[in-house]
């Protein structure tokens, strides 16, 4: 499981510290499929960062940890940030956003196995063997061995993106963060890959974290989601209160927009952009577009606190009905 | 100018302080008065350097600075006329080839490759060589021009091809404004840009070029220019007769004038892509 | 099929460069005024005393012969490319008349082949390595310290570098011999070693400019390589830093590196060339030099004819490895 313990994140430019991901504070547990849902740029793939340890220049914890723990084969373990780079692909593994060019181009795709099994895995076995290994596996997926014999650019790109995730879940991972899996693929392949994610955290009992911005995705798939705006989660609980009972206006006006089957109402979009980063505004950073804003919100942060059982909200107008 | 300034890196500064330095010498202190630095036993000769001769004299009674700076102008003036006469066609044909496109492209482009693939030196060697004892300046000049527009043609050509379908241009089309003045306005002053790199390239090559013919024999003998100059320290054993003023000074000066044109060069390219802000 | 297309265009490529060099080479000295069989006559004259008017014609028509000025432009032009091209026969040398051009160059160009071959293999394999650590770790103080090396030793003439090493090695420490001095005589043992001895500074000058250029191209390819996303993604991957740059930035870096070493051919030649003439090593730019002296145009024309010949070909060669190397050829 992943927990997030108080952390924060900034990006190092010449006009100064660009505070993305501000003092987020939750658990992500073993066996379910989380996402994290937003416009883009609200932070969702500086969090992914975070959570798997890419933390370069210019980006910076500035406080806070994540904390990486679980079991496997038995035995304990527990990474903090900084050091769960060095479990990369054994038990935390990372499925990107463009999988058009993350290959190499001139390696065939059994290399790519081959060159993720780390030597103390393969002690015992030959190459042969290995490849036979990943062989039955492909197959379990539903995925030609033949694959392994092509190069990257042989395959379409949703043969890609499948040879990924194959690729990113070989080791069996506690934990696998898939950003934005979906995009750029048709319709048609994008549910064959929500399927092959869906099967694959079923049968490995893992945790799946899903960034999409494509809200359908969500509901097919996840488990518990949290929503981010402008660098933080404003709402944060399992997926179907998050989509049947909103409780923060901007999780309330998102879930408005989205059509639904027999209902004739007229969508309404949400107007204005979110803030820059460069330059939040004080207090709720929701509030210059929240039909509800008060004087307050417009000058307290509001806390990120739990407002039922397992449902986390930031909100100082819980109760109020938004249209 | 200040913002220029600031933006460019150290490479850049310095070569642009060496090129000058060479500069000043060639075109600068070559026109303050002085006796022909070509007639022998102006001087006393083989002379260690003194006041009255910065760098001692040749063995045939030459002041050595002298003809240093002489051969430091031609030689930047014969790689300023071959770049000028290059980059003009070159970027010429480039152009009309790039926009025109259909047949006139097609026959412009092999023609510019097959100046590109042959190798240079030899044609220019057995062109020289049938000149020998004939040859001026100017025709030394055109003879290296032969080669110097194709590279900058190929560079203008495809740069021509990107831009006949970025907005900008056909936003100025649909304005109405007539080709010649879309291609004036709107054009030339970014293939100016690419044209400055081409230039600095050429001389570049230029001088080089004439240099290494020098060292055959292929110059002109009645030029004075670094590759000459070295020559002819070579010929009369001005190694053996440690004649190290008279030989070392052209070899250091062509030294620094490459290294400087380069890091010009290299610095200017370094810029013009941190502009287009890769 | 796309290999086949690769292979069938840098085979054109080849043949039509070939062709027209050679047809320049043919061209230009029709263009100037000056008749080299009267030049001929001229000299042996001036060497042997007048000759009688009966023996100076008939000498004139077989040399106008040998040179391949009888009979209209076409026939000259066809016989050229027949004799020149296909068995390397440019008649007689001036310098050792009556012994044919093509033999004596045939004796000069192994010195050539073997010493501009050598460095220039060792150059890109030495600079391509050196490049990728330096480019691997851009930021490290050293590699910026090699690159600056490299900067002020590339855009140097390689006659200068030629020059300067002869003066600094082989005149004033003396180390090595002034001029390449190799002894036929004295059996294989003092061939051999005096021919090292004579290479040495004609392999290093070449050594030093080649490796310069691959130093700097390799240090920004492999940078470059070094930011894609592939290369990240390997990173991220758990992937031992070792493997990444063997692997990843390397294969793919040194596939430009090829083409750029079949492009670069032409350059390094003619610095060959230079290079012999400074150091007077027995190849074709001493040849070369030669011929130019003594006016031998047979002698220019046929070492020309076979440097267009030797650097095409190198470049086809180089052409012809790569798709084994680069998958995306192979396989359509």
């Amino acid at each position: 499981m992943l927990k997030i313990d108080h952390l924060s994140t900034s990006y190092k430019t010449i006009d100064g510290n660009v505070r993305v991901v501000s003092d987020l504070d939750f658990e992500i547990y073993d066996n379910e499929i989380f996402g994290i849902a937003g416009e883009s740029g609200c932070g969702k793939t500086t969090l992914l960062k975070a959570l798997y340890d890419i933390v370069e220049f210019p980006l910076e914890i500035d406080s806070g940890r994540v904390i990486l723990s679980g079991e496997k084969n038995g035995a304990p373990f527990s990474y903090e940030s900084g050091k769960i780079r060095s479990t990369w692909w054994n038990n935390i593994s990372y499925v990107p956003q463009a999988a058009q060019s993350v290959l190499n181009p001139i390696m065939q795709l059994k290399y790519h196995f081959l060159d993720s099994i780390p030597k103390q895995d393969r002690k015992s076995k030959t190459e042969e063997q290995t490849l036979d290994r990943v062989k039955q596996y492909l197959e379990e997926l539903s995925l030609s061995p033949d694959l392994l014999d092509a190069y990257p650019f042989q395959l379409s790109g949703g043969m890609r993106q499948r040879v990924i995730i194959a690729l990113a879940t070989y080791m069996s991972p506690n934990v696998v963060l898939a950003d934005e899996p979906t995009t750029a693929l048709d319709v048609v392949v994008q549910r064959g890959i929500l399927m092959m994610l869906m099967r694959l955290q079923k049968q490995l009992k893992n945790t799946l974290v899903l960034v999409s911005h494509d809200m359908g995705v969500h509901y097919q798939v996840t488990n518990r989601m949290g929503i981010m705006y402008s660098g933080s989660f404003v709402e944060l609980g399992k997926t179907d209160f998050i989509f049947n009972e909103p409780i923060h206006p901007y999780t309330k006006m998102l879930v408005g927009a989205l059509p639904r089957v027999g209902d004739k109402s007229q969508k309404v979009g949400i107007p204005g952009r979110p803030p820059a980063l460069t330059n939040p505004p004080p207090g709720c950073r929701f509030a210059p577009r929240c039909p509800v804003a008060t004087d307050l919100c417009r000058r307290d942060v509001p806390p990120f606190r739990e407002v039922k059982p397992g449902r986390f909200a930031a909100c100082h107008n819980l109760d109020k009905e938004v249209r | 100018m200040k913002k220029f300034w600031k933006n460019t890196n150290g490479r850049f500064k310095t070569g642009l302080i060496m090129t000058a330095f060479f500069l000043v010498l060639g075109f600068i202190v070559y026109y303050i008065p002085h006796a022909n630095p070509f007639t022998f036993n102006t001087y006393p000769s083989k002379l260690d350097p003194s006041m009255e001769n910065w760098l001692g004299t040749t063995s045939m009674g030459q002041d050595v600075f002298w003809l240093l700076i002489e051969a430091i102008h031609n030689s930047l003036v014969i790689g300023l006329i071959v770049a000028t006469i290059g980059t003009v066609v070159g970027v010429f044909v480039g152009l009309l080839a790039g926009f025109s496109g259909g047949a006139v492209d097609r026959v412009l482009t092999v023609v510019t490759d097959t100046f590109v693939v042959i190798p240079s030196l030899p044609i220019l060697i057995l062109m020289t060589s049938l000149m020998k004892g004939t040859s001026t300046v100017i025709l030394m000049a055109l003879v290296l021009a032969m080669f110097a527009w194709a590279w900058p043609s190929r560079q203008i050509r495809s740069m021509a091809l990107s831009m006949k379908e970025r907005d900008f241009i056909h936003t100025a089309w649909f304005s109405g404004e007539g080709t010649v003045q879309v291609v004036v306005t709107e054009i030339l002053p970014y293939a100016l840009t690419w044209s400055l790199s081409n230039f600095m390239n050429a001389t570049l090559s230029a001088i080089a070029f004439e240099s290494s013919l020098a060292v055959l024999g292929l110059s002109p003998a009645n030029l004075i220019s670094l590759g000459n100059m070295i020559q002819w320290a070579r010929e009369r054993n001005a190694i053996f007769a440690r004649q190290w003023f008279w030989i070392g000074s052209p070899i250091v000066a062509t030294v620094l004038l490459f290294i400087g044109l380069f890091l010009l060069i290299t610095g200017y390219n370094d810029y013009l892509s941190m502009k287009r802000g890769r | 099929m796309k290999f086949h297309k690769y292979f069938g265009l840098r085979v054109l490529t080849w043949f039509l460069t070939i062709w027209i060099g050679v047809t320049f080479v043919f061209f230009i000295p029709r263009m100037f005024p000056a008749d080299p069989v009267e030049n001929m006559i001229g000299q042996i004259q001036a060497r042997s005393g007048q000759m009688d008017p009966v023996q100076m014609e008939s000498l004139r028509k077989s040399l106008r012969l040998q040179f391949g000025l009888e009979g209209s432009l076409l026939e000259q032009y066809g016989t050229y490319l027949w004799k020149g091209l296909l068995h390397f026969d440019f008649g007689p040398s001036l310098m050792s008349y009556p012994e044919p051009a093509g033999r004596i160059i045939a004796t000069y160009l192994p010195y050539t082949l073997c010493l501009s071959l050598t460095s220039t293999v060792l150059a890109w394999v030495i600079g391509n390595m050196i490049g990728l650590l330096a480019g691997f770790r851009k930021d490290k103080r050293s590699s910026r310290i090699l690159e600056s090396i490299a900067i002020c030793i590339y855009p140097i003439p390689y006659f200068i570098i030629a020059l300067v090493l002869q003066i600094a090695f082989a005149f004033i420490l003396g180390w090595f011999p002034l001029i390449a001095t190799i002894n036929h005589t004295g059996g294989f043992g003092v061939f051999i070693s005096s021919l090292i001895k004579s290479s040495v500074l004609p392999a290093v000058s070449l050594l030093l400019l080649g490796t310069g250029w691959w130093i700097i191209s390799m240090k920004s390819l492999s940078g470059t390589t070094a930011a894609e996303d592939f290369v990240l993604y390997a990173r991220y991957r758990g992937l031992p830093e070792g493997k990444i740059g063997r692997s990843y930035v390397f294969r793919n870096s040194i596939l430009t590196q090829i083409t750029a070493l079949a492009m670069s051919l032409g350059g390094v030649f003619s610095g060959a060339i230079m290079t012999e003439i400074i150091f007077g090593y027995p190849g074709v730019g001493t040849l070369i030099q030669k011929a130019i002296m003594q006016s031998d145009y047979n002698m220019i024309l046929g070492c020309i004819t076979i440097s267009i010949v030797a650097i095409s070909t190198a470049t086809l060669i180089v052409d012809l490895i790569y798709p084994f190397i680069d998958p995306r050829i192979r396989y359509s």
